[in-house]
C-alpha cells in the first residue's frame, strides 16, 4: 500500500515538473526554448520584455497554478470525509460561493479600487480577510445544518440552495455597484491563476503552505473519520476540535485561493476522487499528499489550456475546469456500485 | 478470590438533557459487568438500550448516580485514556469501503499510536493477531466492501480487540445477519471474553442465541427496569415474562423461545411418545387453534390424538375414529370438523 502511494508521488511529481516547463514554455507570447533556459538560468536574452514575462508573469503563474490545485484538492478531500459524503467539495457546499461573496463585498463596496490586478498590500489583506470571513461562515452553516440534516444527500442539497443564495447576494451587490467594480468581479470570476504578482507570491505562497502542513497533520483523525464519528470518537478523536481545526484548514486554503484566483470549479470536488481511484484506498496516509499533487498537475494542466490559442487571448480557467472535472464526477456516479469507497 | 467488576453502577440515571429539558429514560440502575463474562442486553425497541450503551460508552453522561469504570469514575477519563478501555462496535454505516480490512484494524490501534499514526512493529503483531483471533486473516487484504456483512462485522471486532480495552460495547452486532454469521459472531464473543478475559456487553434481539451463550443476562424494560443475573437463574426465576409486557406474548420455558398465546376454546387431547413429537404436534395444533391437554389431565369427551410417528396420527373423537399418514391430513380433517361446526 505505501509502496504504491510512493510511486504514484514520484510519477505525479515527474509530472508537475514537466508542466511546470511547459507552463514556462507556453503563453499568449512566443518565446523560443532556449530563450526561456537562458533567463531561467540568469542569462541575457535578446529581448528585455522576455525575461520580464517569464519572471514576472509564467513563474509565478506557474507557482500559483501549483499551490492553487493542491489546495482545492485538498480542501475537497478533507470536506469528503469531514462530511461523510464523496460528494462533497468547496464548490458545491457553498464555501467557494461563501468567499465569493466576501470578495465581492470587499471589491464592489470599494467601488473598483480593489481590484486583483493592482493590489496594495492592504487591499490584499482586505480581499483574503473578506473571503476567508465569507467561506467561513458558510462552512460554519453547513456545518450546523449537518448536525440538523442526517441524509448526506440532503445536506448537499443544502449547500446548494446556501450557493445559490449567496450568488443572489452577489448579484444585487453587482446591481448597485460600479461599472468598474462590476468588471473587475467579473473578469475575477472566470478564474485565473496569474492574480498573483512575483511580489505578492510569498504572502500566497506561505499561507497555502500552511493550510497544506496543517491538512497534512490532520491525517490520524481523518482516517479515524472514515468510520464515521461515533466510531471516531471511541478511537480517542475530539470530534468538535477536529471538526473545528479542518473548518480552519479548508477555510484557509478555500479563501485565499479564491481570493487570488476566482472561485475555481471541479478542482476540489473531482481530484480526490481521482487520486482515489488510482490508488485504490480511502487511506489518507497516502491518498491525502497524492491528491495534493494530483490537484497540483491538473491545476498546471488547466493552465496550459488555457493559454494553448496563443496570440489569440487567454480562455477562461472556469471554461477548463468542469470540461476536466464533471466527466470524473460522472463517471464516479455511474460506477458507484463497483467502486469500492462508496460501499 | 473476589473479582472485582469492570464497570459498576450504582443508582444510575439515564437519559438526554437538551438545553433545560430532561428525558429520563432509566432511573435507579444499579449493575455490574465483570471481565471474561459474556454479557447480553435484551429488551424491546425503545426500552433505552442504546441510551444505556452510549452512557457507558461515555457518548452521553449519566443524569445522576455513580458509574465507576475499573473502579474509577467514567466522568473522569479523559478521551485518550477512554479510547483505551472501552472498544465500541457499531452497526453505523461507515465511509471505510475503500480500507482494506488489514488497514480498518489498524485504526483501531490509533489510540495506542503517535501523533502521525505511525504502525510499529509490536502494532502489526497485534493486528495479525486479532485477525487470527476473529478468523478473517486471510481476508486481511480485501477490501471492506468486498466483505459479506458477518466478515465486516468481525473486522470491526478485530478493531475493538486492537485497541486492548478490557470493556468492549457492541450494539447489535447480529442485526441484519443471516443465522450462520449470527451464531458464528456470538460464539466468536463468547470465546474471546473467555480467552483474552474481557468484559463484552452486547445489545441483541436474538434472544434464542442470547440465552445459549450468554453467562449473564440484562433484561431492560419499561415497567421492571433493569434485571441482571445468570442467564439460567434469570429464565427459571421467570424474568423473562417481564421482558415483553404484553400478555399475548409468553415465553417457553422448555425450549427458550418466546411465543404468541393461544387464543381457543377447543381442546385436544394428545399423546405420544417423545417430546419432538409432542413439541411440534402442539406447535400445529396450536396454529389451528387447538390447545393441547395431556393424557394425565384428560376429561372426557374431548377429542383424542395419539401420534405413534410422523407417519401414524391417530385421530379419535366421541363419533369416528380416523388414522392419518401426515399433519397435512390431519389439520385438513380438523378444520373441516371446525368449519361444519
Amino acid at each position: 500500500m505505501k509502496s504504491k502511494g510512493l510511486k504514484y508521488g514520484i510519477a505525479l511529481t515527474f509530472i508537475i515538473l514537466v508542466l511546470l516547463g511547459a507552463n514556462l514554455l507556453f503563453g499568449s507570447v512566443h518565446i523560443p526554448a532556449n530563450a526561456v533556459w537562458s533567463i531561467l538560468t540568469g542569462h541575457a536574452v535578446e529581448k528585455a520584455s522576455w525575461s520580464f514575462i517569464i519572471w514576472e508573469s509564467r513563474i509565478p503563474q506557474a507557482l500559483t497554478a501549483l499551490l492553487c490545485g493542491a489546495a482545492l484538492a485538498a480542501s475537497g478531500l478533507m470536506l469528503q470525509t469531514a462530511f461523510n459524503n464523496p460528494l462533497a467539495g468547496p464548490s458545491i457546499l457553498g464555501i467557494n460561493s461563501g468567499a465569493s461573496l466576501g470578495v465581492a463585498l470587499v471589491m464592489l463596496a470599494g467601488g473598483g479600487t480593489i481590484a486583483t490586478g493592482v493590489f496594495s498590500l492592504s487591499g490584499f489583506f482586505s480581499v483574503i480577510l473578506g473571503a476567508f470571513i465569507g467561506s467561513m461562515i458558510i462552512m460554519g452553516v453547513i456545518l450546523f445544518f449537518s448536525t440538523l440534516i442526517k441524509s448526506n444527500i440532503m445536506l448537499l442539497i443544502t449547500g446548494i440552495m446556501i450557493g445559490y443564495i449567496t450568488s443572489s447576494a452577489i448579484s444585487l451587490l453587482n446591481f448597485f455597484a460600479t461599472a468598474e467594480g462590476v468588471h473587475s468581479y467579473i473578469i475575477w470570476g472566470m478564474g485565473n491563476f496569474g492574480g498573483v504578482s512575483l511580489h505578492q507570491l510569498p504572502y500566497f505562497a506561505g499561507i497555502c503552505v500552511a493550510g497544506l502542513l496543517f491538512s497534512i497533520l490532520l491525517i490520524k483523525p481523518l482516517n479515524a473519520l472514515l468510520l464515521g464519528t461515533r466510531y471516531a470518537e471511541n478511537l480517542g478523536v475530539n470530534i468538535r476540535r477536529t471538526r473545528n481545526l479542518l473548518l480552519i484548514a479548508t477555510g484557509l486554503l478555500t479563501s485565499v485561493t479564491t481570493a487570488f484566483c476566482g472561485p475555481i470549479a471541479f478542482i476540489g470536488l473531482a481530484m480526490p476522487h481521482v487520486s482515489r481511484l488510482m490508488l485504490g484506498t480511502s487511506n489518507h496516509n497516502s491518498l491525502l499528499p497524492v491528491t495534493l499533487l494530483t490537484g497540483g498537475a491538473i491545476a498546471l494542466l488547466c493552465n496550459l489550456i488555457c493559454v494553448l490559442p496563443g496570440e489569440s487571448g487567454v480562455i477562461p480557467l472556469n471554461a477548463v475546469t468542469p470540461i476536466l472535472g464533471a466527466p470524473v464526477i460522472i463517471y464516479v456516479i455511474v460506477n458507484q456500485r463497483k467502486i469500492q469507497y462508496f460501499n | 478470590m473476589e473479582k472485582s467488576p469492570v464497570i459498576l453502577a450504582n443508582d444510575l440515571g439515564i437519559g438526554y438533557r437538551m438545553n433545560k429539558r430532561e428525558k429520563r429514560v432509566h432511573s435507579h440502575l444499579s449493575f455490574q459487568l465483570y471481565a471474561g463474562e459474556l454479557t447480553c442486553l435484551l429488551g424491546a425497541n425503545g426500552t433505552g438500550k442504546s441510551t444505556m450503551l452510549r452512557t457507558l460508552s461515555a457518548s452521553q453522561p449519566p443524569l445522576e448516580g455513580e458509574l465507576l469504570l475499573q473502579n474509577r469514575p467514567l466522568s473522569e477519563y479523559s478521551e485518550k485514556e477512554r479510547s483505551r478501555t472501552i472498544g465500541i462496535v457499531l452497526t453505523d454505516k461507515t465511509q471505510a469501503g475503500g480500507l482494506t480490512v488489514y488497514e480498518l484494524v489498524a485504526l483501531g490501534r490509533q489510540p495506542h499510536t503517535g501523533f502521525f499514526g505511525r504502525l510499529q512493529k509490536n502494532d502489526h503483531t497485534l493486528i495479525q493477531e486479532a485477525l487470527e483471533a476473529v478468523g478473517i486473516s486471510h481476508k486481511s487484504r480485501a477490501y471492506l466492501s468486498e466483505l459479506s456483512d458477518g466478515e465486516r462485522q468481525k473486522a470491526m471486532i478485530a478493531k475493538a480487540l486492537v485497541q486492548e480495552c478490557p470493556l468492549i460495547l457492541l450494539d447489535e452486532p447480529t442485526a441484519f445477519l443471516d443465522v450462520v454469521s449470527r451464531i458464528e459472531i456470538m460464539t466468536l464473543l463468547h470465546n474471546l471474553a473467555l480467552e483474552q478475559n474481557k468484559a463484552i456487553l452486547l445489545s441483541t434481539h436474538d434472544i434464542e442465541q442470547a440465552l445459549v451463550l450468554a453467562d449473564k443476562l440484562w433484561l431492560l424494560s419499561k415497567e421492571n427496569g433493569l434485571q441482571c443475573g445468570v442467564t439460567e437463574d434469570m429464565i427459571l426465576s421467570h424474568r423473562m415474562d417481564d421482558l415483553f409486557a404484553r400478555n399475548e406474548i409468553l415465553f417457553d420455558y422448555a425450549h427458550g423461545v418466546y411465543y404468541p398465546e393461544v387464543k381457543s376454546r377447543r381442546f385436544i387431547v394428545v399423546e405420544t411418545p417423545n417430546d419432538i413429537l409432542l413439541h411440534w404436534t402442539t406447535n400445529a395444533l396450536n396454529r389451528h387453534g387447538y390447545a393441547c391437554l395431556s393424557p394425565e389431565e384428560q376429561q372426557n369427551g374431548l377429542p383424542r390424538l395419539k401420534v405413534k410417528s410422523q407417519n401414524q396420527l391417530l385421530y379419535t373423537t366421541n363419533e369416528t375414529q380416523k388414522e392419518f399418514i401426515s399433519f397435512e391430513q390431519l389439520l385438513q380433517e380438523i378444520n373441516n370438523d371446525t368449519t361444519k361446526k
